[in-house]
């Protein structure tokens, strides 16, 4: 487990960073709800009037009246945004930044198999996710007690689960990239995150783009869905599910063969 | 038993050649030396042996055994210092040493303590604050520490100081002396001449000459010193001829006679018949294209 400890010491100032923005962002939000809430008929006819664009982010199905509704859309959209960047950028750095920054071969010449790394890494990538995460739901507990409201545990922690899933796809497929890439990866992984949210927004506007929703992991945590059904999509969810898998799977297979020069 | 044993050794990227047909092997507890200029194959042979990259064909067997088969209990055995040394820039050297320690599974404080006073290195240090000549003692003390079987160095005096070349070749003949194996790659052929009992000269990908350091020095050839003439005899088997101010030098691989009678004719007042170095050795396997000028600097 060196590496792995190894891994959590080299990203922790990153964590700290993208945990601290993340769960700022959640607590501004959480804390003007209040005010929202005063001006919530105003809101209402305003998103109602808005048409295609209040469907695109789902809030043409939802009770921003409510503070579950105002959270699944708001921190919604922070948790799904910052933490699926933050999922991509630890995702595609894991493998490529050793060779990127030279240091694949002090790591490599050492007696550890390739797929020891490889886990080792996904591992702290896994990790470095439930602790950003961890530190938004204590915040979004915290905040929401602040202004006297007491989110509905179940709702609350399926929000929190779907962002969650959501994340570990996007690391995984980002993971799976790293193994390929050794310049530019995170690049890539930040785009593919980006891509993924304006996929769900296209398929959102576009009942002919509905399929998209397969693709993107944005499609079951959709926090309108998830209120609603009261669970996430299975079916998303299985696709997304199998599109991570291959992901790690990919990296496996691909770091195992890969010369390092 | 030989402790490296490379087998019809090939690899290809893409197009480009990396080595061809490569058979080499070292001894347990020789000293050997790899020579080559710059993109000759030395750090391609390297990198298949430690397992960084698979070869197109061809096996590799260190200690008897396959290296594809066993990786990690080869490489627990092995040290290895790296041409260019790079470490995660935000540790502090005592913290590479650890995470170096600790990925093999073993305690070296003692020895890690003992090679940083020798090498004068700071375990304080920010690795990004190192300069490369710091960086060098950093990845000799992790190729060490574990005092390994087998120590395999790609070009590792480059960026040293004197002193400090002096005292890493102490250590590696202290190794040495102790049944390490020692098998460098260098494209300084003094240190390789000085240190090493066997060597192995790579040309293009493919070995040129494998021996002991003192037969390889064996071609006929003799390096003549002519002394108050600026001109060589007018003989056929003379190359590498360098004028300089009253003096003559030139390499000879004719018959002595003809030489003599040659020299016999001559005003010269002075004349040194030797062995040629290493360096003049290269240049005849090397052939009308001469090393590199990394090579012979």
């Amino acid at each position: 487990m060196t590496l792995f400890y190894h891994e959590l010491k080299q990203g922790r100032l990153a964590l700290l960073i993208w945990s601290g923005i993340v769960a700022g962002m959640l607590a501004v939000c959480i804390l003007i709800y209040p005010e929202m809430a005063r001006q919530m008929e105003e809101v209402s006819g305003m998103f109602a009037e808005m048409g295609s664009f209040s469907a695109a982010f789902g809030m043409d199905r939802i009770n921003f009246g409510e503070f579950i509704g105002f959270f699944g859309v708001e921190c919604g959209n922070i948790l799904g945004l910052g933490g699926g960047f933050f999922a991509a950028f630890v995702g595609s750095a894991a493998l490529a930044k050793e060779e990127k920054e030279h240091t694949a071969e002090f790591l490599l010449t050492h007696p550890i198999s390739r797929q020891s790394v490889v886990l080792q890494k996904f591992m702290g990538v896994l990790l470095q996710i439930a602790a950003l995460n961890l530190v938004a739901v204590c915040v979004s507990v915290l905040s929401a007690l602040v202004v006297g409201e007491r989110p509905e545990p179940k709702l609350f922690s399926l929000l929190f689960a779907a962002y969650i899933l959501l994340q570990i796809e996007i690391a995984s497929i980002c993971f799976g990239v790293s193994a390929f890439c050794s310049r530019g990866a995170s690049g890539i992984g930040l785009g593919l995150a980006a891509l993924f949210y304006f996929l769900n927004l296209i398929a959102n506007l576009s009942e002919g783009a509905e399929f998209l929703k397969y693709l993107t992991p944005f499609g079951y945590a959709e926090s309108a869905d998830l209120i609603e059904r009261g669970g996430i999509n299975p079916q998303y969810l299985a696709v997304g599910l199998l599109l991570a898998a291959a992901g790690v799977l990919l990296a496996f297979v691909r770091y195992q063969r890969k010369d390092i020069l | 038993m030989n402790v490296i044993e490379l087998t019809a050794l090939t690899k290809y990227y893409g197009k480009a050649r990396g080595i061809i047909d490569l058979n080499l092997a070292v001894k347990e507890g020789d000293f050997f030396g790899f020579i080559g200029p710059n993109g000759a194959g030395k750090s391609t042979s390297i990198r298949i042996l430690l397992g960084l990259i698979a070869p197109t064909s061809g096996t590799v067997q260190v200690f008897g055994r396959k290296q594809k088969e066993q990786p990690r209990e080869l490489l627990k055995q092995i040290g290895y210092m790296p041409s260019e040394a790079s470490f995660y820039p935000n540790m502090r050297v005592e913290e590479v040493l650890r995470f170096s320690a600790g990925l093999r599974g073993c305690d070296c404080r003692a020895e890690a303590e003992q090679l940083l006073s020798r090498l004068d290195l700071d375990p304080k240090k920010k690795i990004r604050a190192l300069s490369l000549g710091n960086r060098k003692k950093v990845s000799i003390v992790c190729a060490l520490q574990h005092q390994p079987r087998l120590c395999v160095l790609d070009e590792p005096t480059s960026g040293l100081d004197p002193l400090m070349q002096r005292e890493f070749y102490a250590i590696l003949k202290e190794r040495n002396q102790q049944g390490t194996t020692i098998f460098l790659s260098s494209h300084v052929l003094s240190e390789v001449q000085r240190y090493c009992s066997h060597a192995a000269i790579i040309r293009k990908g493919r070995i040129v000459a494998a021996d002991e350091v003192r037969k390889l020095g064996y071609t006929g050839a003799k390096r003549v010193v002519l002394r108050g003439v600026e001109e060589p005899p007018q003989l056929e088997q003379i190359k590498d001829v360098v004028k300089s101010d009253g003096a003559v030098s030139f390499l000879y691989s004719g018959g002595s006679g003809a030489l003599l009678q040659a020299l016999a004719a001559m005003p010269v007042l002075d004349v040194t018949i030797g062995e040629p170095d290493l360096e003049e050795i290269f240049l005849h396997y090397y052939g009308e294209e001469r090393a590199n000028d990394a090579f012979l600097s």
